[in-house]
């Protein structure tokens, strides 16, 4: 069973050097982790929702708009695909990307 | 015209039975369409032939068969199922402890934090209780369609998000079990002090969730939080009937008939009260359960020992304080030490929006001879409750002020 875990990062100044490093030192270990068990399956950190283009296609044509779909104070920063036995497993694995965050994760069932 | 015995069978046994099935379709859905065709077939043949006797050991293996014919049907109607691995002959378990380990199952499922509380005490009401959609749409004053709606997302989220069918480990236990009884006790206040509904809908209610406190005794009977949630219950259903005067005006504790309380409750409360006590493990229900036990010992109003009561409520805060046990703790602060003591104890106190802060700050005022302020404080409290039996007693209470002097 496939779980997305997205990650909800606040818009604004990204955290203090030292902190960030504790952070992301955190998120190697559980990435490592992952691996370990078998239950890693894709992750990966994405740039500013600044960064975005939502494309349409209306009538045949092709329209752009800069920015995200939701405007929000928050954004998905991150996320990672992991296989889990179950949702009590999956959100074991959220808990932990939250604690080392302190930001909420989205736990997502696969079809 | 339903059999009572059906209906009996039906209260006690669809729960049970729905547990069991679950752990063998492994689909709710599945589970619960097999069970209501095994009731629909008892109401078919039990009056012609008799009760068998076992009904509910009938009851799982009717559902059982209807189970396998459904899969059967599927199987020949539609090749994808003829691969599943949806059995077609189903061994099927019905020792005590599995079907016991089957019942935990399912509470637990149902009252899984992934799931909304509302939606977990729909799902209880449903499948351990047996109620319809219909009937819990009107206890929680909702359309039928919202509630059928709610229901069905919430069968839907436990198949896809894949939430587990199984008893917590010991590590998660504890949160767990806070969970469950949490939707247990929700279910009998809805029911006890309902803001609305019809009355035998709120009796329902309450008669159910002490049907499930005792289910949870049985299947967790060294849980102290289990044993004193019942006992919790059972005291409070104890004093029903003399809560309400026959023309529906509120009675409050110390004006109550207590010569009508149910002995029988009481006896059962204090008892479990005693067993939860030997633990030695407190926590809020227990306390709350305790307090009811010291009410239930005096046989007048004023035979009440209210410095054990301030005893029970400190030992509360230290455990778990909130600010309604505050609140609480401050009507026997009232009795032990005085007004004087209990205001002080109520100032400061951030529940500004709660009627009963209001009611009780009114209480301590009167007793305190602020007439002015007391009547003030009432009209706080009559304008945030939404009961019309509270209303009612509280424009009451401020009706039997002193005639504030003009000037």
């Amino acid at each position: 069973m496939l779980y997305l875990l997205s990650i909800y990062q606040p818009d604004g100044p990204i955290p203090e050097p030292d902190v960030l490093a504790r952070i992301m030192s955190e998120l190697d270990e559980i990435n490592r982790d992952l691996r370990a068990t078998g239950s890693w399956v894709f992750a990966g950190g994405l740039h500013a929702p600044s960064t975005a283009t939502v494309v349409r296609v209306k009538d045949g044509e092709t329209l752009m708009t800069d920015g995200p779909f939701i405007e929000g104070k928050e954004h998905i920063g991150g996320f990672s695909v992991i296989k889990a036995p179950d949702l009590d497993a999956a959100l074991e694995w959220g808990q932990r990307f939250a604690r080392a965050t302190g930001l909420p994760i989205e736990v997502r069932p696969f079809q | 015209m339903i059999d009572p015995t059906i209906e009996k069978v039906f209260r006690e046994e669809y729960g049970r039975a729905v547990a069991v099935l679950v752990r063998v379709c492994r689909d709710v859905d599945a589970a619960e369409e097999a069970v209501q065709d095994a009731f629909t077939a008892a109401v078919e043949r039990w009056p012609r032939d008799g009760i068998p006797p076992s009904p509910s050991g009938w009851i799982i293996t009717t559902a059982r068969n209807r189970a396998i014919d459904r899969f059967r049907r599927e199987a020949s109607r539609d090749e994808v199922y003829a691969h599943t691995d949806r059995p077609d002959t189903i061994e099927i378990e019905l020792d005590e402890e599995t079907v016991r380990d089957d019942q935990l199952r399912l509470i637990f499922t149902c009252c899984h934090p992934a799931l909304a509380t509302e939606v977990r005490v729909a799902l209880t009401l449903r499948l351990l209780g047996g109620l319809t959609t219909a009937e819990i749409a009107r206890a929680f004053l909702v359309s039928e369609s919202t509630m059928a709606q709610r229901l069905v997302r919430a069968k839907g989220k436990i198949r896809d998000a894949r939430i587990p069918y199984r008893v917590p480990s010991a590590d998660d236990l504890p949160a767990r079990l806070r969970s469950v009884l949490t939707v247990v006790y929700l279910i009998f206040n809805e029911g006890y002090a309902a803001s609305a509904g019809a009355a035998l809908t709120r009796d329902d209610l309450c008669a159910e969730a002490i049907r499930l406190g005792r289910l949870l005794v049985e299947l967790m009977p060294d849980e102290p939080e289990t044993l004193g949630l019942l006992a919790l219950m059972l005291f409070a259903a104890s004093r029903r009937s003399t809560r309400t005067s026959p023309d529906g005006a509120l009675v409050p504790l110390a004006e109550q008939d207590r010569a009508s309380w149910n002995r029988e409750l009481i006896v059962e409360g204090q008892t479990l009260v005693r067993r939860c006590l030997h633990l030695v493990r407190p926590g809020p229900y227990q306390i709350q359960a305790a307090i009811n036990a010291v009410h239930s010992d005096a046989s007048t109003a004023t035979q009440t020992d209210w410095r054990q009561i301030l005893e029970l409520y400190d030992q509360h805060m230290t455990i778990a304080p909130s600010p309604i046990v505050a609140l609480n703790r401050a009507v026997a602060v009232m009795e032990v030490d005085g007004p004087l003591a209990a205001l002080s104890a109520i100032d400061g106190l951030n529940l500004d929006g709660y009627y009963l802060y209001h009611a009780i700050r009114a209480d301590v005022l009167r007793r305190l001879e602020r007439h002015a302020d007391a009547a003030c404080a009432y009209d706080m409290a009559i304008a945030r409750t939404e009961n019309a039996a509270e209303r009612e007693h509280l424009q009451r209470r401020r009706a039997a002020l002193p005639v504030l002097k003009p000037g």
